[in-house]
């Protein structure tokens, strides 16, 4: 194993350590226990944002923190979910007395551990919910499985919700901005080298020099199929149509009901894209893609997004939600109405994404 | 009657029982996880050595909650909320209590396990630690119904539970990381449903001792 670390067990503290000094305009740093919050939180009267997960996927989630997107972020070690005492501690320092959105990514450990923080911050009087995402299409069935995983869409979710609660809206407003946008989002990611946990000094799983793996996660586990290497266009179209193709999606999603204090369980159906429907167009690398490379998976999708009469309205191109080093990339398309946006071309200022400052 | 100091000792003899199966329950969580199970069962009861001391005057309930507050800060993944879920529960249940009783301590499981269920929404057959605690707490009721012996029902107990535990291997993983593996999660032993049996077979352990 060869990387830029001192000792394994400080991989996650030395790089909180270095975000703290490299962007204090914009966040602040706790370490016991660990988050990053925004430097001026709390906002009075403003919901705050939170999310959290493993470590390992910079500059998700804690680039996101500042102006405009996440009032908080929780990190775990890498690949391994944050703790509720993270997240309860974090809720208390941002919230500005409008209540606190949990973004979720749907793994068991992620809804588990924020679940627990939920209930721990709304026994403190802090108004709270917990919104999943789980845009994953390589997951095909949410009855015999825990569901699809939360990628892409996750980054968009942050950018757009962040820029309405900076706007004002309710915590009620953001929660239902919040499950549309994981709604109208569907992404799909694939692997052309493995990574390595710093933890285990090893990679996570073997990739032959001809081969590649369809239907990642983030965290290097198994995907949908192993396939023989071959050209951009091929996967991209791949990809692409596999997002396009997807059907109606439904699950059982469990949210809080702050009037009665109990979680509530909600069915949730997706519709599929129809030609017609404007989008919002994420290519992200897993780390180890130059953004070159990205550029040709994007000239693919665009051009079958015109083939299939889908419209490409904004985009967002580069390594925003990685596995370490990983080769490889994801696609994410989000259908975009008025109100997502309006929320997307407004301002935000974070280490991670910034524009319109 | 089951007194406090035994409470405190089976907490005791969990973290010695979580070190030496740290391997193990690692390999188990390798085949069909995430490869942490036994790291973080481990870490979070070393966690637990650590603050027995300070509380172990307080009553039993306060003894469990803190036990639970203790996994739900440090084990992390799926299992800390698990686990810790349960001891909070199975706290509230025993509040203010210096001693249990055959009926309380079947409260004192129950409570724990329907936080489990109420926290992971597993059923029976998903191969999780449910699947060892649903047929257990079973047999410690039946058993409890026409036997007194605290130490024999328990000894009943563990022994539906190591059954039930075996039984996960062919089982299906429909909860989880492992549900991704679809039909490669048959086969192997679950880890929860280990490291559970683990804990039942240890308060066994600990009150035969004394």
């Amino acid at each position: 194993m060869k990387k830029l670390i001192n000792a394994v067990d400080d991989v996650v503290k030395e790089q909180l350590e270095g975000m703290a000094v490299a962007h204090p305009d914009m966040l602040k740093i706790n370490f016991e226990p660990k988050y990053v919050y925004r430097a001026d939180a709390p906002i009075a009267g403003k919901v705050a944002l939170i999310s959290g997960g493993g470590s390992g996927h910079e500059p998700m989630h804690g680039g996101f923190v500042g102006m405009g997107m996440l009032a908080g972020a929780c990190p775990g070690e890498v690949f391994t979910s944050p703790t509720p005492d993270q997240m309860y501690e974090c809720a208390k320092a941002v919230d500005g007395g409008a209540g606190v959105l949990f973004l979720v990514k749907n793994y068991t450990g992620d809804v588990l551990n924020f679940e627990t923080a939920a209930e721990l911050a709304y026994a403190d009087g802090i108004k709270v919910q917990n919104i999943l995402i789980d845009d994953d299409v390589a997951v095909k069935d949410s009855l015999y499985t825990a569901g699809r995983r939360g990628v892409g869409t996750t980054v968009l979710c942050e950018k757009i919700v962040g820029a309405a609660a900076e706007a004002g809206y309710d915590l009620d407003q953001c929660s239902d901005l919040a499950r549309k946008v994981n709604m109208y989002g569907r992404s799909m990611g694939m692997a052309l080298t493995s990574c390595t946990v710093p933890a285990a000094g090893k990679p996570t799983f073997e990739l032959g020099e001809d081969e590649m793996e369809i239907g990642i996660g983030i965290h290097g586990e198994p995907g949908q199929k192993r396939m023989a290497m071959t050209s951009v266009d091929e996967i991209t179209t791949l990809m692409t149509n596999e997002i396009l193709d997807d059907g109606p999606y439904s699950r059982t999603v469990r949210e809080w009901d702050n009037e009665s204090g109990t979680w509530v369980e909600k069915d949730i159906v997706d519709q599929p894209f129809q030609a017609g429907d404007e989008v919002i167009v994420f290519v992200n690398s897993m780390g180890g893609t130059p953004v070159s490379e990205l550029y040709a998976v994007y000239r693919k999708v665009a051009e079958i997004c015109a083939d299939r009469g889908v419209k490409i309205v904004r985009n967002l191109i580069g390594p925003y939600i990685t596995s370490l080093e990983m080769q490889g990339c994801s696609i994410t398309l989000l259908k975009a109405d008025e109100e997502i946006l309006k929320f997307w071309d407004a301002p935000v200022n974070t280490p991670g994404l910034r524009w319109g400052v | 009657m089951v007194t406090k100091d035994q409470i405190v000792a089976w907490l005791e003899n969990l973290t010695v029982v979580l070190t030496e199966n740290k391997e193990y329950l690692t390999q188990l969580d390798s085949a069909i996880g995430d490869a942490d199970h036994g790291i973080n069962m481990d870490r979070g009861f070393k966690k637990v050595k650590e603050k027995l001391p300070s509380i172990a005057d307080k009553d039993i309930g306060n003894i469990l909650k803190t036990v639970g507050m203790t996994l739900i800060s440090s084990v992390g993944g799926a299992s800390g909320p698990l686990y810790g879920t349960f001891f909070m529960r199975s706290g509230m249940a025993m509040a203010a209590k210096e001693e249990l009783n055959n009926e309380d301590l079947v409260k004192l499981l129950q409570s724990g396990v329907d936080g489990i269920v109420q926290r992971g929404r597993a059923q029976l057959g998903d191969k999780t630690m449910y699947d060892t605690w649903a047929p257990t707490l079973e047999t410690l009721n039946a058993a409890f119904a026409t036997n007194d012996n605290t130490i024999e029902v328990l000894q009943a107990a563990v022994n539906t539970a190591e059954q039930a535990m075996k039984d996960t291997i062919p089982m299906q993983a429909k909860k989880g990381r492992a549900s991704y593996l679809g039909e490669r999660s048959i086969g192997h032993q679950d880890p929860g449903a280990t490291s559970s049996y683990l804990i039942l077979k240890t308060l066994l352990d600990t009150l035969v001792e004394g």
